[in-house]
């Protein structure tokens, strides 16, 4: 099959980027999207032309590293999948595809498609951990959890950090990046403690981040290649509210 | 071994003096690591401030370690080259972590994973790390729990296990298949929190290019920056490597696509002695090879060993659906050769066998380089609900690729690189023959000997990372800090003008091909010739064909853009540049190791069954390479193995 990518390519991070055309011939249906930019970068590398930067690490859709919008959807038209994930077969023979970074003010872009997420790093530093020295752990066994407390827990944990939840979000909102963290902590006993200085903490720097407020549009969950719910952001924000009624 | 081998292959290497592990105390081996832990000495909490450490890499090893040496008060800087310390690639591990915690009061102990550990290696790791590695096991999983690990539960709210290859007890814990991910997520929380602290700074995207050592010590790194293109020079008391495997040699494997020996290569080019460069590891369960564009290749957990049953057509050639051949027409050909064991025979084993049948043409599939993987017996047997619960995101994964439905259709399977035993040489404080150099997790030839278990490299990275190396380390830093270095030192001149010029030398070929064209072929030749089964002959085709190619790459190589910016064709140069100097010595490594060992099948060397013939008179060493110049041929150190504990005789799985 043929297609023809309009891809995003801006230099650096201050100069202006633009739309360009690029054909990709004679592919199959089972390559996935990242092995047709391969290809495209292959050929470009053999001209003389400078490839197209993006990000991609595992291909495998769990380091979270990868992440188009691609025609306008964050990971691109199948749900449930990373980009790395996402096969030509979803498209058609002929078609004319759109391919373009995150697009959020937290999210800088640094060369053509890649980004830079470090935000979302620092909102984790502000508390989404338990704190617990090595060494200093009990033994694992003293600690019960209800199954169905650890299978939702677990539900919430395997959030990528891949940033599309930001991408979709009118608001460029990280609430169910944020949720997500709140969530897997709070629904276990280990994560009780902290459980409102957590909140406090990851909200505030969120916000200073520059990432804006959820108003529950919900454009996050439908591009979650995890497919996290958003009841983690209804999670977070209860313990939010508790936590701001604890502290005074 | 022919007179014509014998006179040909000494030119290859020559042979040094012998090497031995000094650090380990002697003892009953289940009193050395309490025995280290007391004699070693410690740094008063005080001094730690003034004690810096380079940490290079953040996957289990790295991250964990990092985390535990910035809660202890070291100050630490940590460099990844991805955007941030949670993605390296651990995070990729599905299946499990081991534990010798016998929760399952099925006979397990520290001694047992042991001897299991060392028995899976096929008798060429050190007895007292891999018994230190089975005592550690255990509080890993405490600390974990205690970090929020979500591992799978059972109704009592108790941790679940399951069995995993090589083994017949049930020590395994696991989160679904996302293990890796979320201990990963657990030790780089700690990270984040010491980064919070102020006693951790991390710098992304980031890659080693050098090691500087300045006085017979490792004492820092050249590291590129890889969005501005600056190199700049970073220095500590000590450096510990955590950089991973190696297995991107061999171009498609199951790592991610980054993942290079950029780091461990460097450093044995600084001196670091690299051993057993040619143990690795083939995974018996990844997804078959769909085209010639492939990236990488996928690996499902071979949890999925537990409940599939492998099979191939027992007619060669049958062309068949798989539901329409009857049982009785399909050859279970673990379940046949190995009956004690069956689909869990450990992965060497799995994946020749797998190899053997397609060979012979029993295979299916495009290509026929497939085997089947069937669940239908286990959905028949436990539900469907069942088998989702264990394996949803595999079955979920498998579909994503192959667009076929492994609930109504066997998966089909075919081995891929996936992990590597050799790395470099470390003694049992983890150290490197650099003094301050200290190497973590897959990047060190440990404790996995020529084979590895399942569920056994997330137990290692952690095991380094939390317990080891933070005592270890400790007393090497307590004589320290030493005297502070800059950029003005001659060794750190030095580096830095080589990493310049190297870098300029890329770019400055202009040639016709890309980095990704190297890679292609010297993957190809490692994969023919130093994959599943070695044969001398393939061996030296492989030599000369990998010393060609890198001539080849040096004058024909075509690497666009320029040096100060986001370049990766740049990067990808280098790390294939160095993946063409460590396909040579794994070849020469293969060829020099005239026995077959767990992953490392010598086709001159099997039994009349065609199992693997290992040569203990002659082998039963760690061989520990020296580079001797850039023309020179490398030498040969032998760090000889002694068996105490685990009786020194023929793997048997049947």
């Amino acid at each position: 099959m043929n297609v023809t990518l309009r891809i995003w390519r801006q230099e650096s991070p201050v100069q202006p980027g633009r739309m360009i055309p690029y054909q990709v011939e004679d592919i199959s249906p089972d390559m996935s999207f990242l092995e047709v930019l391969d290809v495209l970068n292959e050929r470009l590398t053999v001209a003389g032309e400078d490839p197209v930067a993006f990000d991609s690490d595992c291909r495998e859709g769990i380091c979270g590293m990868c992440g188009l919008v691609i025609d306008g959807v964050a990971h691109g038209p199948q749900a449930l999948v990373t980009t790395c994930q996402l096969h030509m077969r979803s498209f058609a023979d002929g078609a004319v595809i759109d391919v373009e970074p995150w697009r959020a003010g937290p999210f800088p872009i640094v060369k053509d498609l890649v980004v830079d997420r470090g935000s979302l790093d620092r909102i984790i530093e502000a508390g989404g951990y338990i704190s617990i020295p090595t060494g200093s752990a009990p033994e694992a066994h003293s600690i019960l959890v209800p199954k169905d407390d650890a299978d939702a827990a677990f539900d919430a944990a395997t959030c990528i950090g891949c940033g599309a939840c930001v991408a979709a979000c009118p608001n460029g909102s990280a609430a169910l990046f944020l949720g997500a963290k709140i969530t897997h902590l709070g629904l276990l006993p280990q994560g009780q403690p902290e459980r409102r200085s957590r909140v406090l903490g990851m909200v505030t720097r969120h916000d200073e981040e520059g990432f804006g407020g959820c108003t529950q549009i919900g454009e996050c969950t439908a591009v979650c290649p995890k497919g996290i719910q958003l009841d983690v952001i209804s999670r977070y924000h209860r313990d939010m509210l508790s936590a701001l009624l604890h502290s005074g | 071994m022919s007179d014509t081998a014998a006179a040909s292959v000494p030119a290859l290497f020559t042979v040094g003096t012998p090497i031995a592990d000094t650090k380990t105390p002697s003892g009953p081996i289940e009193e050395r690591w309490d025995a280290r832990r007391f004699d070693a000495r410690l740094v008063n909490p005080a001094n730690r401030r003034a004690l810096s450490v380079i940490v290079v890499g953040t996957g289990l090893a790295g991250g964990s370690a990092a985390a535990t040496l910035g809660e202890a008060g070291y100050r630490v800087e940590v460099f990844c080259f991805q955007d941030s310390p949670r993605r390296a690639h651990s995070i990729a591990a599905q299946g499990g972590i081991n534990a010798a915690k016998n929760y399952r009061n099925d006979g397990d102990s520290a001694m047992r994973l042991f001897y299991d550990t060392v028995k899976g290696g096929d008798f060429r790791a050190r007895e007292s790390n891999v018994y230190r590695l089975a005592q550690v096991s255990v509080d890993i999983i405490d600390q974990c729990v205690a970090q929020g690990v979500p591992f799978a539960r059972e109704y009592g709210g108790l941790l679940d296990n399951r069995s995993f290859g090589g083994v017949q007890v049930s020590r395994t814990f696991y989160a679904r298949g996302q293990t890796g991910q979320q201990l990963l997520l657990g030790a780089y929380q700690a990270l984040e929190r010491q980064v919070g602290a102020g006693t951790v700074s991390v710098h992304a995207r980031h890659e080693m290019l050098d090691v500087i050592i300045a006085d017979g010590r490792a004492r820092g790194v050249v590291v590129r920056n890889l969005v501005t293109g600056e190199v700049s020079a970073h220095f500590a008391d000590a450096v510990v490597l955590a950089t991973g495997g190696y297995s991107n040699a061999f171009y498609l494997s199951t790592n991610a696509v980054g993942c290079n020996a950029t780091a461990i290569w460097r450093a044995h080019r600084r001196g670091a002695l690299f051993a057993n460069p040619c143990f690795t590891q083939i995974h018996p369960t990844c997804i078959p090879v769909s085209g010639e564009h492939q990236s990488k290749l996928t690996l499902m957990s071979e949890s999925l060993r537990n409940d599939g049953r492998i099979w191939v057509p027992a007619r060669a050639g049958d062309s068949r659906l798989p539901s329409e051949i009857p049982k009785t027409e399909r050859d279970y050909f673990l379940e046949r050769r190995y009956p004690a064991f069956g689909n869990l025979v450990p992965r060497d084993v799995a994946s020749r066998a797998a190899k053997n049948v397609c060979d012979r043409g029993f295979g299916v599939g495009p290509g026929g380089l497939g085997v089947y993987l069937d669940f239908a017996d286990a959905i028949a047997r436990l539900g469907r609900s069942v088998i989702e619960e264990r394996y949803g995101n595999l079955f979920d994964m498998y579909q994503q690729i192959t667009a076929e439905d492994p609930y109504r259709a066997p998966m089909r399977i075919y081995p891929a690189v996936h992990y590597t035993m050799g790395g470099l040489w470390v003694d049992y404080d983890l150290q490197s023959t650099i003094p301050g150099l200290f190497v973590i997790g897959e990047a060190n030839f440990s404790d996995h000997g020529a084979n590895r278990l399942g569920a056994s490299a997330l137990m290692q990275g952690l095991a380094d990372g939390y317990f080891v190396l933070p005592t270890t380390l400790a007393h090497y830093l307590s004589v320290g800090p030493f005297e502070k270095l800059d950029e003005r030192h001659p060794a750190a001149r030095e580096a830095l003008a080589a990493v310049q010029d190297r870098i300029s030398r890329l770019l400055g070929i202009k040639g016709r091909r890309s980095p990704v064209f190297f890679h292609k072929q010297l993957g190809a030749l490692l994969w023919d010739h130093c994959g599943m089964e070695r044969t001398r002959e393939g061996l030296l085709t492989a030599l000369g064909a990998i010393r060609t190619l890198r001539d080849e790459f040096w004058s024909d190589v075509k690497v666009a853009g320029g040096t100060q910016e986001l370049n990766q064709a740049l990067e990808r140069a280098g790390r294939v540049a160095d993946f063409l100097e460590l396909g040579e010595l794994m070849c020469i490594d293969a060829l020099h190791r005239d026995e077959s060992c767990g992953c490392h099948f010598r086709a001159e060397h099997q039994t009349q069954d065609g199992e693997a013939l290992r040569d203990d008179k002659d082998f039963a060493y760690v061989a520990a390479w020296e580079r001797s110049g850039e023309a020179g041929p490398p030498i040969l150190h032998k760090e000889k193995l002694t068996f105490k504990y685990v009786e020194l005789k023929a793997r048997s799985y049947t």
